[in-house]
């Protein structure tokens, strides 16, 4: 960070009638210029970052960024960072697409991307260097994908321009990239296509038969016919397929699943329409089967929602760098993390994250583990200590030496735990329940019709109404219900700023009878802070405090700004920041110092819940700033919501020190545990499922990831949905918290509308059977009957879960 | 009534035309990303260097 010195100009800063501080925004990025402002072509800036973004683009001419939207930046953070990394081959070539003698192809996922003007700016990226060939953006995914002439820019020379402009690529040890590659089903959008084509042809083919055929016209019956049943082809073997081979695979693992009677439905409207048609003794079910296909297909389509802004398989990974600084023999050379062995003294500057555990060996260590806990807070370390891996270093470079493997960490052990490798074990739906009573029903009506017919002696009519009966009992309308009706429920969630990863998410959600919260982060909020000063101060001291506060960016300085309340500000001079120590300058020629060193001369980190920092004036001990995290709003009345359906307990990998606090709004507070590991955690989790509940747990940091993947319903609770957040099974905005109770009771209405749309479903079946054990079911009643039912039931679902939505006041 | 054979022949070549157009489309990546081309087209030409 630049320390600046400096006359601070009092011209942009206008004052309001209730003389309440205001001033300009700053013309990058849309943060109040508060402190000195920085201007540039008559325009204001909030820091230096900002400014210089705008010098390289003015310099280039490529202004119009400023032109498509207002204040298009996002706020410069200023940390210095260390791509050396990526010179090196075996990096580079893990990183990049695709690359030959000239050209290099890379894909970016950068999280800034948020509007239009970055789109631009990204693929207007050769305007700034000509060793850009092109650029292309894709907006959904945050990603941008780059060719360039390594010869003339080489791959860090590429990030570093990118993070110039405000556009820091995410590198980490994940490739979250590569991973969100065919994430769009190509080959079911063909299938639909193929489907939809066959259908329409089928259709209309079929549509002499449905009017009947005069005498003249029955030349055409035949070639209809035959057309007809070459359109089933691929609609059978090729669009049908996957129904066939999931029903195979399920009826392996000896369970019945919703594919089987589908398949069979397939299985059994192509065979008899092939037979009807090669003995020309009928026009088939062709248009039933192409109908059915590409409905299902349809449905399969809709389940599949995908939001391309969330990730929710993220563990440890894509969060830790790909490389590292290691020190070897007095120099420093860069190393991939996987390659840290026990010993290696790392370097780790300002703002980098501590890849293993390791002991601090030099420099002053200033861990910010809010990644891992969800504590804002930066936890001292002393020289000796063990520093946990994931923390972020802030302040001074230290040294220190790995003491285990990154696998074998405190925190990235828990991925090397049973449950992160069992694989997803697929919970039943009530659709595959359902499958199998209505496939045993269903064969059994149809044997007993065929049976009949049989004793009657008439074994024509007997095939018909065997076939029949398995054509018109379809459960088709089950499998579009469900991914209607609950793709409409993560519409509404969605909406909520509930995310949930998919639609088998909402089922589980109904299901859940006790939740385990998390504290800090979870029903925590850093963003809602007590700040208080206590100590006495008079105004002018006040005044004094605020006006060196208003030369740092720093977040705690930005406090005592808002806490000053001043009008006018006092130029400062000779100021100094030091990162993660504080700030000191001559003000009104006072020495003012704010930092967060006590009198007593000693760091001050007692109490993990809350950050001290202290101020002196002339040498004199004034007092001492205290932030506290706050409570999220409306806990109390969500904990009290809650505890009237929902068995809830409480996690904490703090000391207890809130414990009394808590024990105020929290309806069970023998159900709050302190001091968890993030092991503990999970196993906390586990004694719960082995009672038979079925757990929901809401947390935040990476040090829940273990129990949110033990849970049944693991929920990643943030501010920002960029942000990092562990793998999990939703992802809920900390907004939406109070809405908790409102989520679950629309999912089991999710659930209800479900079961209804069956019941209807079933009575219309009632009508078909009637018609199919007769063995007088025509073409014409099984292609009118199925689309009815379709669009009867998609009305209801869509209408039923708008009503509940509206009860549940989440519209 | 015999020129119906060549018509339905017509109709379900040019459809099939229309089938293998969407398939290009999509291997093409045409519906990978929604959402971008839409915001893109909104940008003006490039101004000629002014200044």
């Amino acid at each position: 960070m630049k320390a600046r010195s400096g006359n601070p100009t009092f011209t942009h800063i206008k004052f309001m009638e209730n003389q309440v501080f205001t001033a300009d925004k700053c013309y990058h990025c849309g943060t109040e210029v508060a402190g000195d402002s920085y201007s540039f072509d008559e325009k204001q800036f909030c820091c230096i970052g900002c400014e210089s973004v705008y010098k390289i683009l003015s310099s280039t001419n490529m202004c119009s960024y400023y032109v498509y939207n207002d204040t298009p930046g996002q706020k410069q953070v200023h940390s210095l960072k260390h791509l050396e990394y990526l010179d090196e081959p075996a990096i580079f070539l893990k990183l990049v697409d695709y690359t030959d003698e000239k050209v290099t192809t890379v894909t970016f996922y950068i999280p800034a991307i948020h509007c239009s003007s970055c789109i631009w700016l990204l693929e207007h990226l050769h305007k700034l260097n000509q060793g850009v060939v092109y650029s292309r953006v894709d907006f959904l995914k945050k990603q941008a994908l780059i060719s360039f002439r390594h010869q003339e820019i080489s791959l860090r020379c590429l990030v570093e321009l990118m993070t110039s402009i405000g556009y820091e690529p995410l590198i980490s040890l994940q490739d979250v990239v590569k991973e969100n590659q065919h994430s769009v089903n190509r080959g079911l959008i063909q299938k639909i296509a193929v489907a939809g084509f066959c259908m329409g042809n089928v259709m209309l083919l079929s549509f002499p038969e449905y009017l009947g055929l005069s005498s003249f016209e029955q030349q055409f019956q035949s070639l209809f016919g035959w057309l007809n049943l070459a359109f089933s082809f691929p609609v059978t073997f090729y669009c049908g397929r996957e129904f066939f081979v999931s029903a195979w695979t399920g009826l392996r693992h000896k369970r019945i699943n919703l594919d089987a009677p589908l398949a069979l439905i397939i299985a059994v409207l192509f065979l008899r329409s092939s037979f009807e048609i090669i003995t020309s003794t009928g026009p088939g079910f062709t248009d039933t089967l192409t109908g059915l296909v590409f409905l299902l297909l349809c449905g399969r389509w809709v389940k599949q929602r995908a939001y391309y802004h969330l990730s929710f398989k993220r563990d440890y990974r894509s969060y830790f760098p790909v490389a590292v600084t290691v020190i070897r023999g007095g120099s420093e050379k860069t190393m991939a993390i996987e390659e840290l062995s026990i010993g290696d003294r790392i370097l780790i500057r300002n703002n980098e994250i501590i890849p293993a555990d390791a002991i601090l060996m030099k420099g002053n260590g200033l861990a910010d583990f809010s990644f891992v806990t969800g504590e804002s807070a930066p936890v001292q370390k002393v020289l000796g200590e063990i520093v946990y891996a994931g923390g972020r270093q802030v302040g001074e470079a230290i040294e220190l030496e790995v003491i285990k493997p990154v696998s074998q960490s405190y925190l990235t052990s828990l991925w090397n735990n049973d449950t992160f490798s069992a694989k997803d074990d697929e919970t039943r739906t009530f659709n595959d329940t359902i499958a199998k009573y209505f496939s045993i029903v269903t064969f059994t009506i149809a044997i007993t019709a065929a049976t009949f017919w049989l004793m009657a002696s008439d074994s024509s009519k007997a095939w018909s109404s065997f076939t029949a009966v398995l054509i018109v009992a379809c459960p088709c309308v089950l499998a579009l219900s469900t991914p209607f009706t609950l793709s409409a429920v993560l519409a509404i969630f969605d909406k909520n700023l509930f995310y949930l990863k998919s639609t088998n998410t909402v089922e589980q959600l109904a299901r859940v009878d006790t939740l385990v919260f998390d504290k800090t982060g979870t029903i925590t909020s850093p963003e809602i802070s007590q700040f208080s000063f206590s100590g006495e101060l008079n105004d002018e001291e006040r005044l004094l405090a605020a006006s060196l506060a208003r030369n740092s960016m720093h977040p705690l300085s930005r406090e005592i700004l808002k806490w000053g309340k001043a009008a006018i500000y006092y130029p400062v001079t000779e100021f100094f920041e030091i990162p993660g120590k504080g700030i000191s300058g001559i003000v009104n020629q006072k020495l003012v110092e704010i930092g967060n060193v006590s009198p007593h001369g000693k760091t001050d980190d007692l109490k993990p819940d809350s950050t001290v920092i202290h101020l002196k004036i002339n040498n004199v001990y004034k007092g001492s700033f205290r932030i506290k995290q706050g409570w999220r709003p409306g806990l109390k009345a969500l904990f009290d919501d809650l505890s009237t359906n929902f068995d809830i307990h409480l996690l904490s990998g703090d000391n207890d020190v809130e414990k009394n606090n808590l024990a105020l709004s929290f309806p069970y507070p023998d159900q709050m545990e302190f001091r968890q590991s993030p092991h503990d955690k999970m196993h906390y989790i586990k004694d719960l499922q082995s009672m038979g509940r079925n757990v929901m747990m809401l947390g935040d940091g990476l040090n829940d990831a273990g129990a949110l993947k033990q849970s049944n319903l693991g929920v990643a609770v943030t501010d920002n949905t960029n942000n990092f957040s562990p793998a999990c099974d939703a992802i809920l905005n900390g907004k939406s918290l109070s809405r908790l109770p409102a989520f679950v009771k629309q999912a089991k209405d999710g659930v209800k509308t479900i079961k209804l749309s069956f019941m209807i479903a079933a009575s219309y079946n009632l009508i078909g059977v009637y018609f199919a054990v007769q063995g007088e079911l025509s073409p014409l009643t099984a292609a009118v009957l199925m689309p009815l039912s379709t669009i009867t039931i998609l009305t209801f679902t869509s209408v039923a879960t708008r009503y509940y939505a509206i009860k549940n006041n989440l519209s | 009534m015999n020129i119906l054979y060549f018509l339905i022949a017509c109709s379900i070549f040019l459809a099939l035309i229309f089938l293998a157009a969407f398939f290009w489309a999509v291997k093409d990546g045409q519906n990978d990303d929604m959402q971008t081309p839409a915001m893109r087209m909104l940008f003006d030409d490039d101004k000629p260097e002014d200044s």
